[in-house]
């Protein structure tokens, strides 16, 4: 194993991982500030050190934001896929919370990559947007989430909701798969996935810090929209016979759900 | 004392089907509301396109099938708001009968509406837009029939859910509009071919894309759909 590997594969994980385990007492502190430095090392890298792209020029340099968006995005929403599946086989307001935080970070995180990638399409093809396949694919994936969203919502009563929201969160992830092998399947503008094999160093490696940047800002974002979405649902479901093993549920508790069963 | 036989999902999905269809059959609304919402559809095409017969006969197979996807909406909302009336999917629900079968009666009955009003759109659309079914009879039911199950098994899934929340008749578009993309695009692409000509032998590619967005939302609706409905 060479340092370079070390440093951008497994040392960035590796500390993301020990932040939110071991030292997860801190993580409020520790992750905002460790997000913060592999965004700025890589963007530095990216626009400061590495070199322009040969065609593109420096134009090229807004892929060191736009993939890792994508990626994590598309990373968020398997996430949402798990919660959900999980959701069915053994419902708990943990699991529909986060499932509910990982399908608004990862459209968040989708709709900057979009947007982004728009961007980038201007100078590079001339437009900002067209029907090639990865686009379009993408594009359905951003309106089928907004589209959970607003099902979350429309439905007061969260038992129902956590259901639906998880059957749809099943079946609008189908789009996953095809985004992923959309440049493979349709060879059209977009260009195909760059990996080590087929890149230089010199844009790998920033990408990579970048990358494990956004995703130190998902689990960021994912840990504070999850814990507000677990104190809604306890709040919404104080009730003794609610869920088995939802925290809130004391006989202690008022019981402020208003909102029904419909 | 012996306990009643479980009926079998076909024979329970059959019945479930002879029961929406005579109760389809009997009130004709549904049907005759859908087929003058999609004619106005067709026809709202042609004026706010002006009088381009060319552009017109060129993206019939599109506006064909937007009109075919807008009169979804209200039959798949319809067939489920006259179970939560009087609170018959409750019925449903208590009958020995697997929920799933529900799924396949609800899906089959939309299929087999959205079938012939697509059957009844086409004869409207060559006199409307002038065009002439190149292909034969046999590749323009294929079309219809597999753009409808893929229509209606998404459909039937999301209208049970939107049809019981706030706000359903924004939801259902909201939720099905993204999903069908793939399907509207192949049914729109497959009937262009079967009005214009399949000169390249394309149509086979669109019917197999077709083919397999139905097995994975048949499956998913067949699978998820008792979860859906469950109190």
């Amino acid at each position: 194993m060479d340092l370079m590997s070390l440093f951008t594969i497994y040392l960035p994980p590796l500390v993301l991982l020990l932040l939110l385990t071991v030292g997860r007492k801190y993580a409020k502190v520790t992750l905002p500030v460790y997000a913060l430095l592999l965004v700025g090392v890589g963007h530095y890298w990216g626009l400061a050190v590495a070199p322009p792209d040969r065609e593109m020029g420096d134009v090229q340099r807004i892929m060191y934001a736009h993939v890792p968006a994508v990626w994590n995005a598309m990373l968020a929403l398997t996430l949402n896929f798990a919660c959900s599946v999980t959701y069915l086989f053994k419902p708990s307001w943990k699991t529909d919370s986060l499932a509910e935080a990982s399908a608004e970070v990862g459209l968040v995180f989708g709709a900057v990559g979009v947007l982004l990638g728009a961007i980038w399409g201007r100078p590079t093809w001339g437009v900002y947007w067209t029907w090639d396949p990865r686009l379009t694919t993408a594009a359905i994936l951003l309106v089928a989430y907004m589209g959970y969203m607003a099902l979350r919502r429309f439905v007061e009563d969260p038992e129902k909701r956590a259901v639906w929201s998880a059957v749809v969160g099943i079946i609008a992830a189908v789009d996953l798969p095809i985004i992923w092998f959309s440049v493979k399947w349709w060879r059209s503008l977009h260009q195909q996935q760059s990996t080590p094999s087929t890149t230089d160093p010199a844009f790998w490696i920033p990408l990579r810090i970048s990358a494990y940047g956004f995703l130190a800002l998902v689990a960021l974002f994912l840990m504070h929209r999850y814990r507000i979405a677990l104190a809604e649902r306890n709040a919404e479901v104080a009730l003794p016979d609610a869920l088995p093993g939802s925290p809130g549920s004391g006989p202690n508790v008022p019981t402020n759900r208003t909102a029904g069963v419909a | 004392m012996k306990r009643p036989a479980p009926i079998g999902l076909v024979r329970a999905s059959l019945v479930l089907l002879g029961k929406d269809l005579l109760i389809e059959w009997r009130t004709r609304a549904r049907l005759n509301a859908l087929i003058f919402f999609a004619l106005s559809t067709l026809l709202l095409f042609s004026f706010a396109l002006g009088p381009d017969t060319k552009l017109l006969e060129r993206n019939a197979g599109g506006y064909l099938w937007l009109a075919i996807l807008f009169a979804s909406t209200l039959s798949l909302g319809e067939s489920f708001r006259v179970e939560y009336e009087n609170a018959c999917l409750d019925g449903l629900r208590l009958a020995p009968a697997d929920a799933r079968a529900i799924f396949l009666s609800k899906a089959l009955g939309n299929t087999l509406l959205l079938v012939v009003l697509g059957g009844l759109l086409v004869p409207a659309m060559v006199a409307l837009y002038g065009v002439k079914v190149v292909l034969g009879v046999g590749e323009l039911l294929a079309t219809l029939v597999l753009g409808c199950m893929a229509l209606a098994a998404p459909g039937t899934v999301y209208a049970a859910i939107a049809s019981n929340a706030r706000a359903r008749d924004v939801l259902l578009p909201l939720l099905l509009f993204p999903l069908i993309v793939p399907a509207l695009l192949a049914s729109a692409k497959a009937m262009m071919l079967v009005l214009q000509g399949d000169p390249m032998n394309q149509i086979g590619s669109w019917f197999g894309l077709l083919g397999g967005f139905n097995l994975i939302y048949w499956g998913l609706g067949f699978l998820l759909f008792p979860r859906v409905i469950e109190d």
